[in-house]
């Protein structure tokens, strides 16, 4: 009996999804065992492969919009905002400042969105609910003003190459500055259920520990790489879309734990709000498109009177507009991290590639370092940590 | 150190001088660099980006591939690296046929590991003394590669649930409509000698008497 109980327990492997509520979508590990300790994990994505980037060589400039909504469908405005960004470049236009402003005050939203999305149910993985339960309240609103803008409460086609779709509609800017004074408090009570708790904190803290140098190797971005501790954000370094008028702050974490991600991640929310606010003070008064008839259809009235705008309507829904030959890279700052769009155009109507760098690819990729010689019950915190969405990850 | 597109040409004067042989072109467009290398240094060429300190490339974005069919070497392989010091950007770019191997960089750069991974599993590009080179993000069993400007986009198979074997299956594609690839390119700019519908009438076959 006694010799029975001292005998070697061989390492055995655990599939940890593709059916895990706490895998944040269809992520199936294969985690090897000593115990409950974790000596390797192979991570098999792609069960969400929809082949995006091939779809979208198939489609012309304006129809691979909405494919990008798709991608990381929590942050859907961000990449639509690189997309267009890389079109634009380009077809070398430059948006009207009104149309930036759309841009960074929805971006900025978005990146709140995506952070609710985030620190909820990462709370809510580790065994908090009420964080949940008080914040997507917050998230329905902001929905909301998804769904004043466009009709859509989340896959928007708002931010299109050449500007926004539409201007805001009336009294949408008082209500957001209602919202935004508002939202301050919700952020706090949450974080008084979660920043200081006993439960919480031994959940996260010292747990996925990443070092400086670490995150740099793995390719980390965006909050994850800034809770390491390295002063690093598209928007302040390399700014686009007028994020050089704005004032804001970079939060940075000290230790690189599941904690200092969360801690990053709620001090983000803050600076968000506080460009939001700027924006919808200092926002100017213009166009919100280019006036360029060859790139983007004429408003529907003047169709109506016009033979020239009724073509234009006609061959750029269509045929579409097209795109001087050429490549460019464009990098920006979403919620998770850095978001490219590679796109080649051959001068045609369609993109010839277009590569997408998702930043949850590289954080995904660093699980197996990152997990090994913690327990089994750490794999939820630290997946919910470096902030995972499949539809970015598989493309 | 000079910054914006100063800096980036200072960076591409300094980079023949650095890469030796391993170098073949620089070009500046758009304020983006794009270098051309040697397929076989490419472990010397991101190993010099990275250690050299006026140059400082130490972070790998990304690595992905560009297929163009009717080239003698079809790929095109590109490596966006970012300098955080210098707050710059560079693209390295290597060509490759189907038969050949691209030395891997993920012992220097662990993060291109599953990029590499992702570029086999499109392109079929294979990567020479990569840890682990699987497929990544297509199906277990999965055949072709899909990325390649020749592989249907509809693919070839297609899976779904067989109430009576109790089990995925998969099974050719089915199309229930032909798939519909549009000409969209202008054909009302300048008329072309041989209008569309023409090249119809020439092989018209002798119609049986009688019908």
């Amino acid at each position: 009996m006694s010799q029975a109980a001292e005998a070697e327990i061989e390492n055995y492997t655990l599939n940890f999804g593709p059916q895990h509520p706490a895998a944040h979508g269809v992520l199936r590990l294969v985690l090897e065992m000593d115990g409950e300790v974790i000596d390797r994990v192979d991570a098999h994505i792609g069960l969400l492969h929809r082949g995006t980037e091939k779809l979208i060589e198939y489609k012309t400039y304006l129809q691979a919009v909405p494919y990008f909504d798709r991608l990381d469908y929590v942050s859907p405005m961000n990449q639509e905002q690189a997309y267009s960004l890389a079109v634009e470049k380009l077809l070398g236009i430059e948006v009207p400042r009104r149309a930036k402003y759309i841009r960074m005050l929805f971006g900025e939203l978005t990146r709140i969105l995506n952070h609710i999305m985030n620190i909820a149910s990462y709370a809510m993985d580790v065994g908090a609910m009420t964080p949940f339960l008080w914040t997507f309240e917050e998230r329905e609103k902001i929905m909301g003003f998804y769904d004043d803008v466009c009709g859509a409460r989340m896959h928007a086609n708002y931010v299109r190459p050449g500007g926004v779709s539409q201007d805001l509609p009336a009294g949408l800017i008082e209500r957001m500055h209602e919202w935004a004074n508002g939202y301050t408090k919700v952020l706090d009570d949450m974080e008084g259920l979660l920043t200081e708790n006993r439960i919480f904190k031994q959940r996260v803290v010292d747990i996925g520990v990443v070092s400086k140098e670490q995150a740099l190797a793995w390719g980390f971005t965006g909050p994850n790489l800034r809770a390491s501790g390295v002063p690093w954000d598209l928007r302040k370094s390399q700014p686009y879309d007028g994020y050089e008028e704005m004032d804001f702050d970079i939060p940075i974490g000290k230790n690189g734990d599941c904690y200092d991600r969360y801690l990053v991640r709620v001090e983000e929310m803050r600076q968000s709000l506080k460009i939001i606010k700027q924006c919808l003070e200092k926002m100017p008064s213009g166009p919100v498109r280019v006036n360029d008839r060859k790139v983007l259809a004429p408003p529907r009235s003047e169709m109506k009177t016009s033979m020239e705008a009724l073509i234009h309507h006609f061959k750029l829904y269509t045929e579409g507009y097209k795109v001087p030959a050429g490549e460019t890279y464009v990098g920006t700052e979403a919620p998770k991290g850095e978001f490219g769009v590679f796109l080649v155009s051959d001068g045609t109507n369609k993109p010839y590639r277009c590569r997408i760098r998702a930043p949850g690819f590289m954080h995904l990729e660093a699980m197996d370092a990152m997990l090994r010689g913690h327990m089994l019950a750490d794999v939820p915190a630290v997946l919910g940590s470096i902030d995972i969405v499949f539809g970015e990850v598989d493309r | 150190m000079t910054t914006g597109i100063e800096g980036l040409r200072e960076i591409s004067a300094r980079l023949p001088q650095v890469l030796g042989g391993d170098f073949i072109s620089a070009d500046i467009q758009r304020g983006e660099l794009t270098v051309f290398v040697k397929r076989e240094s490419i472990l010397k060429v991101v190993t010099t980006l990275r250690d050299d300190p006026q140059l400082a490339f130490t972070q790998v974005i990304d690595v992905t591939a560009v297929d163009y069919p009717q080239r003698p070497e079809r790929f095109e392989i590109v490596y966006l690296l970012l300098s955080m010091s210098l707050n710059q950007r560079v693209r390295v770019k290597l060509t490759v046929g189907e038969e050949t191997a691209v030395p891997s960089i993920a012992s220097l750069f662990p993060c291109a590991d599953w990029c590499e991974r992702e570029v086999w599993d499109m392109y079929g590009v294979f990567f020479s003394d990569h840890p682990d080179l699987r497929r990544i993000l297509t199906d277990y069993g999965f055949e072709g590669h899909p990325l390649r400007k020749d592989f249907p986009l509809t693919g070839y198979v297609e899976v779904r649930y067989d109430v009576e074997q109790k089990r995925v299956i998969y099974e050719p594609v089915k199309l229930a409509q032909d798939f519909r690839s549009f000409d969209f390119l202008s054909p009302w700019e300048g008329i072309q000698k041989l209008l569309p519908g023409d090249e119809k009438a020439a092989p018209a076959p002798a119609k049986p008497a009688g019908t």
